[in-house]
């Protein structure tokens, strides 16, 4: 496992909102194709990492290499390019968009017409779109979405939101893919389903995935390696079954 | 489904552009549509133009701009002083002034757009507002131009041809615009800024891009206007032109190229039309407009309208 490649390596991250020490001296490495866990109490800062890892909040102090590249200092839409992609929370589609252009949108950060090719329509665009059309409709097969594809996003139901959300994500072409919280809302039907083609995913593009959940089956159950935040500092990192056993884990989550 | 390809898009654009312009030029000469309405189409294009260049930045990108006459302004006055100064045969001078006035106000839609990256809402409204002003009173201030007494003697070279063609191509290059990458890259930010960052999209540049566009053609159809009247004035580009030019783009749908020529086109001919009760003209045109808002956001009448829609927009 340790012999191949890293694909995210961060070191001693931690970011201060005012006097309030939100993250402090967090360790991380996750390897190329690896499902990696981030759990942690309500509160614990496990968002605030996500928000860091893609350049929405400057850490204080630290360093984020993706691949041996430092990234922190460069802006959300930089990071998404280099190959870190996310899903939210709180999901955040372009609901007036179709679905179909909710993962054109994100694959077209890396077509490369420009403008005048656009506005007059000429062979170039023609192509570039097709390709990106056929690509959409691909990604969309892994989550069923094809028949969806003509949709408003806002029309799909709660699951398949979360899904697409999903499926925008992986039209960055990410190295890693972060998920925040993916299994929210969704009945344990979904949930297994969801659990599946996570899975699936990850084997499919070769991509690595950090996964912050709640949902301690669906982490304990498809996670290979796991670090659980509390107040913004590491508690433990390890294999399910160690985390499982380790005492600081479980009086942070049930008290002593 | 069968898909519509590309290019079977392309020509049937370019036909039905070419077949209104036969429909309107044979109903000119042959002296159905009189001077007088040749003039109301005539500004039903420049409003054309304005319209859908606003809905650019206030439908497709989200932001509420208050400032469309300003930029309208500077193209009219910059396009004029250039057809004034300089003698050319006027089939290349007309166009070069087009395109001045629009190079020009597509440089302040530049100027403009840096604010707009830290501001929203109300406040990027506020700051386009003070925009149109000063540049009205920019105007109302120079010499040369004839500030607030008008600047006069401006070549009419503006024809139905020119300004039918300009408004169709504004109208093609905008949906062209929008369903690009890059048009797609300026909805999304109107529907979640911070998903269309996190999805690798640079949100300051798209947003400068729409400003740009839009003041662009905001310029031309300044020059198209200058040299139509052949005389220009500060207080006509006033406030309440920008709000007229807003009226239109709302009315036709935020968002909605095709509703905009329709609106545009209703409320130019609407004051004409109401001419003949002079006194309560206005009275008339504000219950209108209050009526056809009323009536396009009621559920019931909305079969009537569906048809204006593209299909992707039905309800699921």
């Amino acid at each position: 496992m340790d012999t191949s490649k890293v694909v995210l390596e961060v070191n001693d991250l931690g970011i201060n909102f005012g006097g309030l020490r939100a993250v402090d001296s967090l360790d991380m490495v996750i390897h190329e194709n690896e499902l990696y866990g981030l759990i942690g109490p309500n509160g614990a800062g496990k968002t605030t990492v996500f928000n860091m890892l893609t350049g929405v909040y400057p850490p204080t102090d630290g360093t984020i290499k993706l691949e041996g590249q430092v990234i922190n200092g460069k802006t959300p839409h930089e990071i998404a390019k280099l190959g870190i992609a996310r899903t939210f929370q709180n999901i955040r589609l372009f609901k007036n968009m179709t679905v179909k252009e909710n993962v054109l949108l994100s694959l077209g950060a890396h077509a490369d017409y420009n403008f005048f090719t656009g506005i007059f329509k000429l062979p170039k665009f023609h192509a570039q779109e097709l390709a990106m059309e056929d690509e959409a409709m691909r990604l969309l097969d892994v989550f069923e979405l094809r028949d969806d594809s003509e949709k408003l996003a806002k029309n799909l139901p709660y699951g398949k939101q979360r899904e697409l959300e999903i499926v925008r994500a992986l039209g960055v072409h990410p190295k890693l893919l972060l998920l925040d919280e993916p299994a929210a809302g969704m009945n344990p039907q979904e949930t297994e389903n969801l659990m599946r083609t996570i899975d699936v995913v990850r084997k499919q593009f070769g991509i690595s995935i950090l996964l912050i959940e709640h949902d301690m089956k669906l982490v304990m159950g498809i996670c290979e390696k796991i670090t659980v935040l509390n107040y913004g500092a590491m508690l433990a990192c390890g294999t399910p079954e160690e985390i499982q056993n380790n005492p600081h884990v479980i009086s942070a989550y049930l008290g002593e | 489904m069968k898909k519509v390809t590309f290019k079977q898009q392309l020509l049937m654009e370019l036909g039905v552009t070419l077949a209104l312009y036969l429909f309107f030029q044979s109903l000119m000469s042959l002296g159905i549509i009189n001077s007088y309405w040749r003039g109301i189409v005539i500004t039903i294009c420049i409003n054309v133009v304005l319209t859908v260049s606003l809905n650019i930045t206030s439908g497709f990108l989200g932001e509420l701009a208050l400032g469309h006459a300003g930029f309208m302004a500077a193209g009219a006055y910059i396009s004029a002083v250039f057809s004034k100064s300089i003698a050319l045969i006027p089939s290349v001078e007309f166009p070069l002034a087009l395109l001045i006035g629009g190079l020009f106000a597509m440089f302040l839609g530049y100027l403009v757009s840096i604010p707009t990256l830290r501001l929203r809402g109300d406040y990027l409204a506020i700051i386009t507002l003070a925009f149109g002003e000063i540049v009205r009173n920019v105007l109302l201030n120079i010499k040369l131009t004839g500030g607030a007494g008008g600047y006069s003697s401006i070549p009419k070279y503006t024809t139905f041809t020119w300004t039918f063609f300009i408004a169709a191509a504004c109208v093609l290059l905008s949906k062209s615009l929008i369903n690009s990458r890059q048009g797609r890259a300026i909805i999304s930010i109107r529907e979640d800024e911070i998903a269309a960052e996190a999805s690798g999209i640079n949100t300051n540049y798209y947003k400068k891009l729409a400003f740009i566009f839009s003041s662009f053609f905001a310029g031309v159809a300044g020059a198209l206007y200058a040299h139509y009247m052949g005389f220009l004035q500060p207080a006509y580009f006033n406030l309440d032109k920008s709000i007229e030019i807003l009226v239109m783009c709302v009315l036709g749908g935020m968002g909605n190229i095709m509703g905009s020529i329709i609106s545009a086109s209703i409320l130019t001919i609407l004051p004409e039309a109401l001419r003949q009760i002079a006194d309560y003209r206005m009275l008339v045109y504000a219950i209108v407009l209050i009526v056809m808002m009323l009536v396009k956001y009621a559920p019931q009448f909305e079969g009537l309208l569906n048809i204006f829609k593209p299909k992707k927009e039905e309800e699921a």
